[in-house]
């Protein structure tokens, strides 16, 4: 593949969540990894050891360089996920570090929405506890494609590689049952520095990366593989005398490959055509450069062969690959918002760049994240609970399962009347397997 | 990442009605204004340009924002901070910044004109009070943001519905760092004003860092001006914008400059947001952009 937007190239930025209890150390691993890899700046560090010592504290709390808000600082807890930034020399990560409590479940689906890889810490003294089971069911629900099990205070537990390995067995048995395709286990000591960017010098038994090593290896974007998928987003007609009949679709491409002179269908209508011309985005603002071929996550603008009807909210796919449309739905949600979910609620229902009108037919069933056991008939669903959810909708829609496409299976539910986002959605079959296991 | 910018400029394109690009003329806006240049192109950028002009501005600045309006067909509106003093609405602060003061006739410029979207070039990097915003941030009739009551934001599916009198503030460049910036000013060939590049200046010390004589009232007689060889990392109001030392002319110099340096941005060069812990929260809550 050529140089096309090479800033883009998803290779180089890994997106990852940390998910951990409250006192788990999980800021002192944000910090640590922060800190070691020398991505904290002067100023920020002065700023943070005033604000420490003003509090009376004998050490820097690095905690503080994450908690932006007044009232986290205040009651020394993180309400909201954060975004984090740095850099080495071999890639770039952008942490979405996410608050622990139970109550805070959809900060980490909001992180984990997003993220290649979530980090899940436990206390190697506690060992696997609920909590760890409700973060790596939250991550298998996501499909977030990696897992790290970050088996903190090792150096309370004197070090010991049994400790470690009981734990991490314990943690591979219960992730593998919910169809988690890649964990990594390493134990750490965030707080002394072990294996989170230099190895240890007290773990010889320990021979695999320290947590930074793998955050910059492992791979990332499979979003080729599956078929393309192209939400329209807005028709670009810049109707001047130069351009009179450029009519493009502009969009991002949400998974897979396009090229020109392929045979597409437009949906809902159905309509097909060719794709007569890719427009990228090339450096510069020189005239608009045709490629050959585009791939996800590029923005891109598509000029078809025919004059069909196409507006935002369409989906352009390939003919030999196309998406069933569908107006029942059934998906996994999260439910975010304070006010309850119920059956016969009339709600938005935002899909890529659609948004149609839909009801909430039934609410099957809640799922208890402790033991993942579903409760049928919850008759509501209450912010944080994550539950299975029919619904129909006023127009058909183009929805791949969750399972095949983060990108074109995921939807919100919104409230028609103030804009509020209620819920988000998976379309398709989710925890089957878990279901059968647990 | 620039993929992920004209993603979201496109969004906002299709579902609002009355968008606006806050222009400072600065990096940031400037990367923007380019961002959206890119993501409509054959067609002109569907959206105005909205300066907030402190009275306070540098006149290279100015310059600039007024070549970039003509060059590109562009469309803009100026909300003046010195219009209101003029009027007595605001009042002059003792130590001469006027950044605070830029909040009401941002908002009142916001509501008057009836913008329903407002692009800003705020980073998460920035600052830390910024690193917990959203992308698309709903401020209520009053422009304020409360922290505790954002949506999530999840996938790439960001939600602009809001109440009529609301409005939305979007950030396309979230998720870029200040290194980000400079290399992808560079990688495009972006031109920039000349305040960003090493130049020799009359300037004074205040407050920890070199900041430019003007009629904003400063040096006091008590802050000797000298004339050094600087450049400006941030541009905003003049009377609370840092100078720092350097000797880099040119885009690979900045860059090899910002790669090392052990100060982030904002604090090297801003005065208002060590004003508290919580200066920029605060501000935020009130409307500042």
């Amino acid at each position: 593949m050529d140089d096309v937007d090479d800033v883009d190239d998803t290779t180089t930025t890994l997106r990852f969540a940390t998910a951990g209890s409250v006192d788990d150390g999980k800021s002192t691993l944000v910090g640590r990894l922060l800190h070691d890899s020398k991505s904290v700046l002067a100023d920020q560090l002065e700023a943070v050891e005033a604000a420490s010592a003003r509090r009376g504290r004998d050490a820097p709390d690095l905690a503080l360089l994450t908690d932006g808000l007044r009232a986290e600082r205040e009651q020394g807890i993180t309400i909201d996920v954060a975004y984090r930034y740095f850099a080495t020399a071999r890639r770039r990560f952008i942490l979405a570090d996410t608050p622990g409590h139970v109550q805070y479940t959809r900060n980490m689906v909001t992180g984990a929405s997003t993220a290649d890889l979530a980090v899940v810490l436990v206390d190697a003294r506690n060992g696997v506890i609920e909590q760890t089971r409700r973060h790596a069911a939250v991550a298998a629900l996501l499909r977030v494609p990696h897992v790290v099990l970050a088996v903190n205070k090792m150096d309370l537990v004197d070090y010991r590689e049994s400790v470690f390995a009981e734990i991490a067995e314990e943690f591979t048995a219960y992730a593998c049952a919910l169809g988690i395709p890649e964990i990594t286990a390493i134990p750490v000591s965030a707080l002394a520095g072990d294996n989170v960017v230099e190895p240890s010098a007290h773990m010889d038994w320990y021979g695999g990366p320290t947590v930074l090593e793998h955050l910059e290896t492992v791979p990332v974007g499979d979003a080729l593989t599956a078929p393309a998928r192209f939400p329209v987003q807005y028709v670009i007609r810049p109707q001047t005398s130069e351009h009179r009949d450029y009519r493009g679709y502009a969009g991002q491409i949400a998974s897979g490959v396009l090229r020109v002179g392929e045979a597409v269908t437009v949906f809902p209508s159905g309509r097909t055509s060719v794709i007569e011309a890719i427009d990228a985005l090339r450096p510069g603002l020189g005239p608009l450069t045709a490629v050959d071929t585009a791939w996800a996550p590029q923005s891109v603008t598509l000029r078809l062969r025919d004059e069909v009807d196409v507006s935002r909210g369409d989906l352009i796919a390939p003919a030999a690959a196309a998406p069933a449309t569908t107006q029942d739905v059934t998906a996994t949600v999260c439910h975010v918002a304070d006010r309850p979910l119920k059956p016969g609620q009339r709600v938005l229902l935002k899909h890529t760049t659609r948004t149609v009108k839909a009801i909430v037919r039934e609410i099957p069933s809640r799922l208890a994240l402790d033991d993942l056991s579903q409760h049928p008939d919850p008759g509501k669903l209450s912010a944080n609970d994550i539950g299975r959810v029919v619904l129909r909708t006023g127009e058909p829609l183009a929805l791949d399962a969750y399972a095949d496409s983060r990108a074109t299976g995921s939807f919100l539910l919104i409230d028609p009347s103030d804009g509020t986002t209620l819920t988000a959605g998976m379309a398709g079959e989710a925890f089957t397997e878990t279901e059968r296991t647990v | 990442m620039e993929s992920e910018a004209v993603h979201i400029f496109r969004e906002v394109a299709g579902e609002f009605e009355k968008p606006v690009i806050l222009f400072s003329g600065g990096k940031d806006s400037i990367v923007m204004l380019h961002l959206a240049l890119k993501a409509f192109a054959p067609a002109p950028v569907p959206f105005a340009l909205l300066h907030v002009d402190t009275g306070h501005n540098f006149p290279e600045v100015l310059a600039y924002r007024d070549r970039a309006v003509a060059r590109h067909g562009l469309r803009l509106h100026v909300a003046s901070v010195q219009e209101y003093i003029d009027a007595g609405i605001l009042q002059e602060r003792p130590d001469g910044t006027r950044n605070p003061l830029q909040t009401l006739p941002l908002t009142e410029a916001i509501q008057r004109l009836g913008f329903d979207a407002v692009f800003g070039g705020g980073r998460r990097d920035e600052e830390k009070a910024r690193a917990k915003e959203r992308v698309f941030s709903l401020r209520d009739e009053f422009s304020q943001w409360d922290p505790r009551r954002q949506g999530p934001e999840l996938w790439q599916l960001y939600n602009g519905r809001h109440a009529p009198g609301e409005h939305v503030r979007v950030f396309p460049l979230s998720n870029w760092t200040e290194l980000d910036v400079w290399q992808y000013i560079a990688r495009e060939g972006i031109e920039l004003p000349e305040i960003y590049f090493a130049h020799e200046r009359e300037v004074f010390w205040r407050g920890g860092m070199w900041l430019t004589a003007g009629e904003w009232g400063g040096p006091k007689d008590t802050e000797p001006v000298e004339r050094r060889l600087i450049r400006y990392r941030t541009v905003g109001d003049m009377s609370c914008t840092g100078a720092v030392d350097s000797d880099s002319a040119d885009l690979d110099a900045v860059i090899a400059e910002i790669a090392v340096s052990r100060l982030t941005e904002r604090g090297a060069t801003r005065a208002d947001d060590k004003l508290s812990e919580a200066a920029m929260e605060d501000r935020k809550r009130e409307g500042y952009f």
